[in-house]
């Protein structure tokens, strides 16, 4: 194993950490404060990535495109609580994950409709196409540092919003109990189309962040959700701590497992056997991770205190 | 008879004899489309029986269809390209392939089972996906049996007295078997052991203040609707003679969800018209337009929005 490889994929794995974080804290807080679970959160973060794609060529800057694509998913995602998730907050959890089950198609559709079959590659700005060379063997694209740097951003920004503004006290209010908070005159229809949307603008923002590397396609949110939610199910649903910790922990564990998992095998079995079984165990490694977590805490890392 | 006993039977019959029609007038098509549908409506009825009676939403069924299919497909590989024939898993018989189908997704309901029944909620929704995409991930890495690419069955199980090659026959057999499927459902569930899992659904502490353990009736449950979706899995491996890792995607198993919503949980027959309703749909949908997913997507939300209790809700049922 050498330090270099460690250094990227770490830094890697970071950045993965924090557009998972991105996606799963939106996930988190609809789930905690409304109690809906959302299948079709990722489809956002695909749409996120096709509007900043079509406007980058549009306007020809890469972050103007980002300004203007975050106010129309926030929109997109306000609209998706006004018309299907609001009718189905009384339901109980099947309904919701069939109803979004059917969202996810329609918004995969849509897209293929809209902007064709093939996916749309991103140009990035002059400035962030170069690398940065910290040693002769170790090489880190400028991009990379700029996704880690936004999306630490972000997170800090999401704190501080939730700990320390009104908006963020409502949430929090909302998420212990949110039949209270109406009864104390808060406008609770707002509050929760103001949270999807929230949560929608953070998918969307991950999406615009990973579409200069991967490009925006269809169906790009389909894996990402599911990873989501691992996160959030990892982390205990409702928690903004835990989603942070466990994305990073999830993030950290799947790109550093893809890329050491054979070698830390060839310790203990052959090198042969090694070989063959790393790329299957790295691929379950973090639903792995969840089904032992579950075993020992069936509500997760940690669990939110009053539900 | 309840109008709903009369829709089911009806259904039942217009299954049993619109396929022989097809086969002997030559519309190969309409026969395949009629197995498939029959295949999937034997899955259908197993889920029906943990996620309808039992009200344990897993959201990872797809996974046992897959490990149904890979049981018919392994041995025959090895049987063609050798290997394992120690273990007598080089065969085509499906004497040997069924089985063994079934007791591999018995075993893998009874240890995924035991873990998931720990949590409630949409934590068990979520945890039974990951068990089944752990499946996924494991069939997708395996090279020897295609990784990605998937594996084609060459030989389809050899069973006595029966030519599976032979479609008509692959269909009855298809179609036998869901009856005897929707039997032991509704002979499970009528049972003490059925009356216990459906008040576990209902409300779990007081069948536990009754000195029962709610947690051994749903993992027993779970068990008897993984074996039974492993069996769909040998037959829709036989029918396809082709096997891939996207048979198990988390959204096949959203299908199958949507399969026993759209038809109407906790009812004998309404796995078999949702399933039905499902493919025919797919089928005229996608004939029109390649975005047929569109308006597929919207009548699965306003199914969801605005329909109580799917299909079988238009039938009175017995009070």
């Amino acid at each position: 194993m050498d330090t270099s490889l460690l250094v990227i994929q770490t830094l890697n794995g970071l950045q993965l950490g924090l557009l998972l974080f991105l996606v799963a804290s939106g996930l988190t807080l609809v789930f905690g404060i409304l109690d809906f679970v959302n299948l079709a959160h990722a489809s956002l973060y695909m749409l996120g990535a096709f509007i900043c794609a079509s406007l980058t060529y549009a306007v020809g800057n890469f972050f103007l495109a980002v300004l203007i694509a975050l106010p129309v998913t926030a929109l997109l995602g306000w609209g998706v609580e006004r018309f299907v998730a609001r009718p189905l907050y009384a339901r109980d959890h099947l309904d919701h994950v069939l109803a979004t089950f059917g969202l996810i198609l329609v918004l995969d559709t849509a897209a293929h409709l809209i902007w064709g079959p093939e996916g749309i590659a991103v140009p990035l700005p002059e400035a962030f196409r170069g690398q940065i060379e910290l040693s002769e063997t170790l090489v880190i694209p400028t991009y990379r540092l700029v996704i880690i740097a936004a999306g630490l951003a972000a997170a800090g920004g999401l704190y501080w919003m939730v700990v320390h503004t009104r908006l963020g006290m409502l949430i929090r209010a909302g998420a212990s109990n949110r039949v209270m908070v109406g009864a104390l005159g808060i406008n609770i229809e707002l509050l929760f189309g103001l949270v999807f949307a929230l949560g929608a603008a953070l998918a969307g923002l991950a999406g615009m962040l990973i579409a200069p590397i991967t490009e925006a396609s269809i169906g790009m949110g389909n894996q990402v959700i599911i990873t989501a939610f691992v996160v959030i199910i990892v982390g205990g649903i409702g928690s903004m701590k835990g989603a942070f910790i466990a994305a990073l922990l999830i993030g950290l564990i799947d790109t550093l497992g893809r890329s050491f998992l054979d070698d830390i095998f060839k310790l203990v079995m052959s090198p042969d056997a090694a070989e063959n079984s790393a790329p299957a165990i790295s691929a379950m490694l973090i639903y792995i991770i969840m089904a032992c977590v579950l075993a020992l805490k069936p509500q997760g890392l940690f669990p939110p205190k009053v539900r | 008879m309840s109008t709903r006993t009369i829709a089911t039977l009806v259904a039942m019959a217009l299954l049993a004899v619109l396929p022989p029609i097809f086969f002997y007038t030559g519309n190969a098509f309409w026969l395949d489309l009629a197995t498939r549908l029959t295949i999937l409506a034997i899955a259908a009825v197993s889920l029906n029986l943990i996620l309808g009676y039992g009200g344990l939403v897993s959201f990872g069924h797809a996974a046992y269809v897959g490990l149904g299919a890979y049981a018919v497909g392994i041995p025959a590989y090895h049987w063609l390209y050798g290997g394992l024939e120690s273990l007598g898993l080089a065969t085509t018989s499906g004497l040997v392939q069924i089985p063994l189908a079934m007791v591999v997704c018995a075993l893998f309901a009874l240890v995924t089972g035991a873990i998931c029944l720990r949590t409630k909620g949409v934590y068990f929704i979520m945890i039974t996906m990951a068990f089944a995409q752990m499946v996924y991930y494991a069939s997708v890495s395996i090279e020897e049996y295609g990784g990605d690419d998937g594996l084609v069955i060459d030989t389809r199980s050899e069973l006595p007295g029966l030519n599976l090659d032979n479609p008509i026959q692959l269909f009855g057999l298809a179609y036998l078997s869901l009856v005897v499927a929707m039997l032991i459902v509704r002979m499970i569930t009528r049972s003490r052991f059925g009356m216990v899992l459906r008040g576990a659904k209902g409300n779990a502490e007081r069948v536990q203040m009754m000195g029962l353990n709610p947690y051994a009736y749903r993992l027993t449950a779970y068990v008897i609707s993984g074996a039974m979706a492993g069996y769909a899995g040998a037959l829709l491996g036989n029918f396809t003679t082709f096997i891939s890792p996207e048979m198990m995607d988390w959204t096949r198993s959203g299908e199958l969800m949507f399969m026993v919503i759209l038809g109407g949980a906790s009812t004998t027959g309404g796995p078999v018209l949702g399933a039905a309703a499902f493919i025919i749909l797919e089928e005229v949908l996608s004939h029109f337009t390649i975005y047929w997913h569109l308006p597929f997507g919207l009548l699965l939300i306003a199914v969801v929005l605005f329909t109580r209790g799917g299909l079988m809700g238009f039938f009175r049922g017995r009070k």
